[in-house]
């Protein structure tokens, strides 16, 4: 449904984008995962036909996005990362106005849009500007989907909003998976992976790896351990000692540990800790994340550079 | 002096029949690293007002840093640093500027903060940007930058409003090694996150639901209370049971 195929931007001398491959399959919900500046957003103006590539190509539901930029656009939904509605318009105005340019009415997609649109609709002749982040986040969605598009593309729709209007969020497009519609979505929350059938992680224009989260996390490359104690700070500084650390993070209330030696040997740590007068130190094997995964792929390409080095780019 | 950096009671801030801010009472200490987390709306940013300085409560009492925000919002603000991820720095400044006017608006001596302002551009390994516009920097140093600016005048709180949104993981946790470094030096660190995951590195947490504060101890506590496996668990049941 979406090629992407060696897509290179740069602005100025930054380069937001260095050969980008990516297949999208019709139907799918494919996440697109990376921080602020990977080229997220980029990537997504460029599917929407609103940006321009320095090179490659890129083509939906098999429309190349330069030449077919017309026909995409009455086939795609498109949510961009900062509200961009009319404020001064109501609610039902602006689901309206998006019905008219796309030229079909409110009511003939209305069953489309209903579950999201009907939390709404009582609030229906208030004004867009005056809403809530969460019903605006609505209100944006019943627009982008109001034509019944093909394919949705959502830059960023969780960031800053919290953690049970995220999950809200996505409870909406679960909603949309038995009505056929391609999502491609971008989100700097790795734990959101997991609501994707399959994942793009993405890091200074580069495209890190691309499988589902579950692939990801099983080709992690090394035994990872969890460690808890009552120092987490004392516990982190110290582990960094360790000989054969590989990579030290803190995780919520533990801290993983990789070993140089591929595999973990967790009476080793435990030894090693007690000599350092860790008391109750708790460790265990663990499975790894989707974000110990991103983090693994990024230290290995900024390899080169000391972690307290800040890398540029 | 105090040995609570922040101490709160019954503090309440009505704008018109809404209250947003509905009694709440909690204290934080000196050094701590203290969590203030909840849903969009909840009242988290007005009681961050309150607390700083720039709004005046409706009723309750509160002291910050053993000032009081009522008749002592000039010495509040100048014992506590600010620093959220939307605004902080001035883009069109560059390194050494933007560390020169935060200085200078905090009334550091100018022989000082140049020693200042140098140990910092060394410590955060920016010699070769110090002249270049902070808008051109990236993002993960930006924030360093902002952090360190913030604890400049050498506050007793710094004030963080969801300071690593957007931030790549790595970067993300080199940050927080920078709170937990700055908290061992006995400055208290007030921070909300929209990320759960952060919840569990602060030493108290407590969660906002409708202005009031719903929740309040450590993670493990909470964790334990109800009966939950992690701080996501936690917080999407609070404030999902007051819809």
């Amino acid at each position: 449904m979406i090629e992407i195929s060696q897509l290179h931007k740069q602005y100025g001398p930054v380069q937001a984008l260095r050969g980008i491959d990516l297949t999208v399959k019709e139907g799918e919900r494919f996440g697109l995962i990376g921080p602020d500046g990977a080229g997220k957003t980029t990537l997504i103006r460029i599917l929407a036909t609103l940006l321009l590539a320095d090179k490659g190509s890129a083509s939906v539901a098999g429309w190349d996005v330069v030449r077919d930029f017309r026909t995409i656009r009455k086939h795609l939904g498109y949510m961009p990362g900062t509200f961009s509605l009319y404020q001064d318009l109501s609610i039902e105005e602006n689901l309206r106005l998006f019905a008219t340019i796309f030229g079909t009415r409110l009511e003939d997609n209305y069953n489309l849009i209903e579950g999201i649109y009907s939390q709404i609709e009582p609030f229906k002749h208030r004004r867009a500007g005056a809403l809530s982040g969460g019903m605006k986040q609505k209100l944006a969605l019943s627009c982008a989907l109001i034509h019944r598009p093909r394919v949705l593309l959502l830059d960023e729709p969780t960031t800053g909003v919290d953690a049970v209007s995220r999950r809200e969020f996505w409870d909406m497009l679960d909603a949309l998976k038995a009505e056929g519609i391609t999502v491609f979505v971008s989100t700097p929350y790795m734990d959101e992976a997991a609501r994707c059938e399959r994942v793009a992680l993405i890091q200074e224009g580069t495209i890190l790896q691309v499988d589902s989260p579950a692939a990801i996390k099983a080709s992690f490359p090394f035994d990872l351990l969890a460690i808890r104690g009552a120092d987490t700070y004392q516990l982190l500084q110290d582990l960094r000692t360790f000989p054969f650390a590989h990579r030290v993070f803190p995780f919520g209330e533990s801290i993983h540990l990789t070993d140089r030696r591929n595999t973990a040997f967790p009476a080793e740590v435990a030894d090693f800790l007690t000599a350092r007068g860790h008391q109750q130190v708790e460790i265990e094997r663990t499975g790894a994340t989707i974000e110990d995964a991103f983090m693994e792929l990024m230290g290995n390409m900024q390899s080169a550079v000391s972690p307290s080095t800040p890398s540029r780019s | 002096m105090n040995p609570n950096a922040i101490e709160v009671q019954s503090l309440t801030k009505q704008f018109g029949s809404f209250t947003a801010v509905n009694a709440i009472s909690f204290e934080v200490a000196q050094g701590e690293i203290f969590g203030f987390l909840g849903a969009n709306g909840a009242g988290k940013t007005t009681a961050i007002k309150i607390l700083s300085g720039l709004l005046r409560p409706s009723s309750g009492k509160a002291q910050v840093a053993g000032y009081d925000i009522y008749r002592q919002t000039e010495q509040v603000k100048r014992h506590i640093g600010y620093m959220s991820q939307k605004f902080s720095l001035y883009g069109d400044l560059t390194v050494k500027e933007n560390i020169w006017l935060y200085g200078g608006i905090y009334g550091i001596e100018p022989k000082v903060l140049r020693k200042k302002r140098d140990e910092l551009i060394r410590r955060l390994h920016l010699e070769e940007v110090q002249d270049e516009l902070v808008a051109g920097l990236p993002l993960g140093w930006r924030q360093k930058l902002a952090f360190s600016t913030a604890l400049l005048h050498e506050p007793r709180i710094v004030f963080l409003d969801e300071p690593t949104g957007g931030v790549d993981p790595i970067t993300r946790r080199q940050f927080w090694e920078m709170i937990y470094e700055s908290a061992a030096n006995g400055v208290t660190m007030f921070v909300t996150t929209h990320y759960m995951d952060e919840a569990e590195y602060c030493n108290r947490v407590s969660i906002m639901v409708d202005g009031r504060i719903e929740a309040l101890g450590s993670p493990g506590q909470l964790k334990a209370t109800y009966g939950a496996a992690s701080m996501d668990e936690v917080f999407v049941r609070l404030a999902r049971s007051h819809e």
